[in-house]
């Protein structure tokens, strides 16, 4: 077992960082898994919350921002992560977090995962993944095994092999890659602690199962183990990922690399930008 | 220039240099419109080209003139052909006759029909033969000084201006284009000249491109953010844009689609950063959801579409006034937003440094429509007037007690909170949410919401800059955007022949004003509404909102070719002789 982290006693515990609203998720849902180890996270950081974004796309997990009582954007489906993008570039002040779902992300927001990994801007990306879509109640999603026939939309299966979002993120570029599992809290947040400080563009995969369209996915506990251990070899990641089974959990790459930088250039006046449209005779 | 030259002295002339894309008209154009312009001169470049990046059809058009220029004539008095390759695509576009110059080279083998037919004098210059005789010469640079000598450009400031635009060339480079520039003037002389231009009078004017005219005003509206994905003819905005904002301390990405250009402007607006995007029609179409998230959640955008022809891919490097329809009403649901339009270069200025303005102080989308002839022309303009309208959000301070983000205020708009902001942390969102932006499927919630997102638009005071209206008259013409141009043009024309004709060109397309519209049309009689798109889109759009006068007529072309001063005189002139209904 991984030590808990360091939790001391600060003006913020991990529920003050939670709101009043009741969450629109099922009773027994891993997001609720999520949402605990984030808000401890956040508290064991002693990060105030008004320097704190949580961006979310949309679905079951993308309701996360409003159960905090961080700054929340709760967007359009599948781009959670250019509103994040926009505001960790135009804001570097704040800690910037998106969260969503496995159809959010790697779906309708497919392309934007590829190039978040690539641009490498400072920010942190937690996805629940639970293999469903599970606010249009149960229909296949990219990770869903290509035998489930559990939906109505694709009843004989979904007749192509799933998404590898680990691969993914590590061909792309990601620079930090991480698995974890929602119902196992302390390794949870401490791998998005870990993920949060940092610093660059920060994927991990949090299996959180769906126990309303997925009862199933109670198992994973038993399938879920403890895998991986950070490397910055690139092809000790691959190596590592061709092994997976799909449920081993840890860090599995982390190598730091300069982030995303817009461009820079001497500072003009307003007055001295317009000047050079200015016809002299 | 001898005394039979100078009774034919005009207050302008215009021009076309035309060629296989590659061989340099633009650059011939260029050079051109340049020492015009800096030998006091105003003056309007716009291009036509097809859809190949190489060995397509190209032609530089250019009209210089001793008053401000604003868009083509209807006809050329000057057409230079550095070659012959697909001439016959311009057929319907520069518009020749007996009065009318075409030089050629005889090595190019013959004019299209359209030409011979068109009764111009045809005379020939040897260019490719020049160009050997010139060492370094090429024939784009020839040609510039033939139009520059025709058109009675010094020929020291010519070569001031080409030493100029081609420093980064290096010397060798510019000794050649200085000879071919030389050997074109020296040619010119030998030649009848269809019009030379009176002396200039030379004022303060800006030199500039619509598209880089967009992010001027940006910049003095606020912008301070920018991510764009590109796309034709909107992309030197972008690039611009990208040069331009990390001089004051902002910054561009480029996006990897539409999709996700529009989402981070959103993104740094959330984080109280000014954000524009800018893109074309197709991108405007993948954008429209994420506007409606804009309007939602009541975040300042400015989203600047420069229309090109249409549907789908359209005609990309043409011009077309058909995004109206999407601009206004693409968004699903009852989304209340801002529609503006610039209806010149110069004004590209300070529509788009009013869209921030209104934006901002409004906290909804802006979509500025601009377009095609506009954005990628480049014309000596008035310098446009600095305005007072800089980004100001209304913002709510640090520790407000039970903050509400989406409260309900007289004026529909809600101070907001910035993140950073301690105790205004809330959870802005596209679902239908109560004043604390809790989200809500509640009729009285949904109701509240709508009212106050529809009020703060039909509230706010626009003042005088939502329309421009010229002149008077029973005669009434009311246009939008580039049209306004030529449309201007046909008024000035006829008010000489005696016909009055009030004009009146909306720059604040959404929302309409009725009452302020039926002000500006107080007392015309009889109405032509001019328009660039095949569909009538702008007539549909006025009377879905505005009780025309009895009787109206529709001046409604289709794309892509400009719609000239002679054919909206024409329609007016029909107008006037019609019997008021």
């Amino acid at each position: 077992m991984k030590s808990e982290p360091q939790l001391q006693i600060r003006a913020l515990a991990h529920k003050d960082y939670k709101s009043d609203y009741k969450p629109v998720w099922c009773a027994g849902c891993g997001d609720f898994g999520v949402l605990n180890a984030l808000t401890k996270a956040l508290a064991a950081m002693a990060l105030p919350p008004e320097q704190v974004a949580l961006i979310a796309g949309i679905g079951c997990s993308s309701r996360l921002p409003a159960y905090t009582r961080v700054y929340g954007f709760h967007g359009v489906h599948g781009r959670a992560l250019p509103v994040a993008t926009g505001l960790a570039v135009s804001r570097p002040d704040l800690t910037v977090i998106a969260t969503g779902g496995d159809g959010d992300g790697f779906s309708i927001g497919g392309n934007h995962f590829i190039h978040a990994c690539r641009r490498n801007v400072k920010l942190t990306y937690l996805v629940m993944d639970n293999a469903v879509y599970g606010m249009t109640k149960g229909q296949a999603s990219p990770t869903t095994a290509a035998d489930w026939t559990g939906s109505k939309l694709a009843p004989q299966g979904t007749h192509q092999p799933p998404f590898q979002p680990l691969e993914m993120a590590l061909a792309a570029g990601a620079p930090f890659i991480a698995r974890a599992f929602s119902n196992a809290p302390n390794e949870l947040a401490r791998i998005v602690t870990e993920a949060i400080e940092f610093p660059g563009f920060a994927f991990v995969q949090i299996l959180s199962p769906c126990i309303t369209f997925r009862p199933e996915q109670m198992l994973w506990k038993k399938d879920v183990h403890e895998r991986f251990s950070p490397t910055a070899d690139r092809r000790a990641a691959y190596l590592a990922l061709m092994d997976d089974d799909g449920f081993g959990t840890g860090i599995v790459y982390r190598a730091p690399r300069p982030c995303y930088r817009p461009d820079t250039t001497a500072a003009a006046t307003l007055g001295e930008i317009a000047a050079r449209f200015e016809v002299s005779w | 220039m001898n005394g039979k030259q100078e009774d034919r002295l005009a207050d302008c002339c215009s021009l076309a240099m035309i060629g296989s894309g590659g061989a340099g008209v633009m650059t011939a154009g260029q050079v051109l419109l340049d020492a015009a312009v800096d030998a006091g001169f105003f003056g309007l470049m716009t291009r036509s080209t097809g859809p190949q990046i190489r060995g397509g059809e190209a032609a530089a058009i250019l009209r210089l003139g001793v008053a401000p220029v604003a868009c083509q004539d209807d006809r050329i008095d000057l057409l230079i052909a550095l070659d012959w390759g697909k001439a016959e695509r311009f057929a319907d576009e520069l518009v020749l006759d007996a009065d009318s110059l075409v030089i050629a080279d005889p090595g190019k083998g013959d004019p299209p029909q359209w030409i011979i037919d068109s009764g111009a004098t045809r005379v020939q210059v040897e260019l490719a033969e020049l160009a050997r005789q010139h060492q370094g010469a090429r024939i784009n640079t020839i040609a510039a000084g033939l139009a520059g000598g025709l058109a009675g450009l010094d020929h020291e400031r010519m070569n001031i201006t080409l030493r100029r635009l081609f420093e980064f060339k290096g010397s060798q480079l510019i000794d050649g284009a200085l000879a071919g520039l030389a050997a074109g003037i020296a040619a010119a002389a030998e030649l009848p000249a269809p019009r030379r231009l009176a002396p200039p009078i030379p004022q303060p004017r800006w030199l500039l491109t619509g598209n880089e005219a967009v992010g001027m005003g940006a910049l003095r509206g606020g912008i301070r953010f920018c991510a764009a994905y590109p796309i034709t003819p909107s992309t030197e905005i972008q690039e611009w844009l990208a040069a331009h904002l990390p001089r004051v301390d902002g910054c561009l990405v480029q996006a990897e689609d539409e999709l996700s250009s529009i989402n981070m402007c959103i993104g740094a607006s959330f984080g109280g950063v000014p954000a524009m995007t800018a893109t074309s029609g197709p991108g405007l179409s993948l954008m429209v959801e994420s506007l409606g998230l804009a309007v939602a959640t009541e975040l300042p955008l400015v989203v600047v579409d420069v229309m090109r022809g249409g549907p789908s891919t359209g005609i990309p490097t043409k011009s077309e006034q058909a995004d109206l329809n999407i601009a206004v009403n693409g968004v699903h649901g009852d989304a209340p937003h801002l529609v503006l339009a610039p209806n010149s270069v110069g004004d590209c200025v300070t529509t788009t440094q009013w869209a921030v303005f209104l934006a901002e102080a409004l906290q909804c989308p802006a979509v500025v429509l601009s377009d095609q002839s506009l954005g990628q022309a480049r014309a000596a303009v008035v310098p446009p007037p600095q305005r007072a309208w800089f980004a100001e959000r209304r913002t709510a301070p640090a520790g407000v007690r039970s903050y509400q983000r989406f409260e309900e205020s007289r004026d529909g708009i809600s101070p907001m909170t910035i993140p950073g902001t301690p105790g205004g942390e809330y959870t802005a969102t596209g679902l239908t949410h109560m004043p604390s932006a809790q989200p809500s499927a509640m009729m009285a919630d949904h109701h509240r919401q709508l009212d106050k997102r529809r009020r703060k638009l039909e509230l706010f005071d626009f003042g005088d800059d939502w329309a421009d209206i010229e002149g008077d008259g029973e005669i009434g013409l009311l246009t939008w955007g580039s049209t306004t141009l030529a449309a201007r043009e046909a008024v000035a024309r006829l008010r000489t022949q005696g016909l009055a004709v009030r004009l009146v060109s909306l720059r604040l397309l959404s929302p309409l004003h009725p009452t302020r519209l039926e002000q500006a049309l107080a007392g015309v009689r009889r109405l032509l509404v001019v328009e660039q798109s095949h569909g009538t889109q702008f007539l549909h759009h006025l009377r879905a909102h505005f009780d025309l006068p009895a009787h109206t007529r529709s001046l409604a072309e289709a794309g892509p070719l400009a719609l000239r001063p002679g054919r909206i005189a024409a329609a007016l002139r029909i107008l006037g002789m019609e019997h008021a209904a």
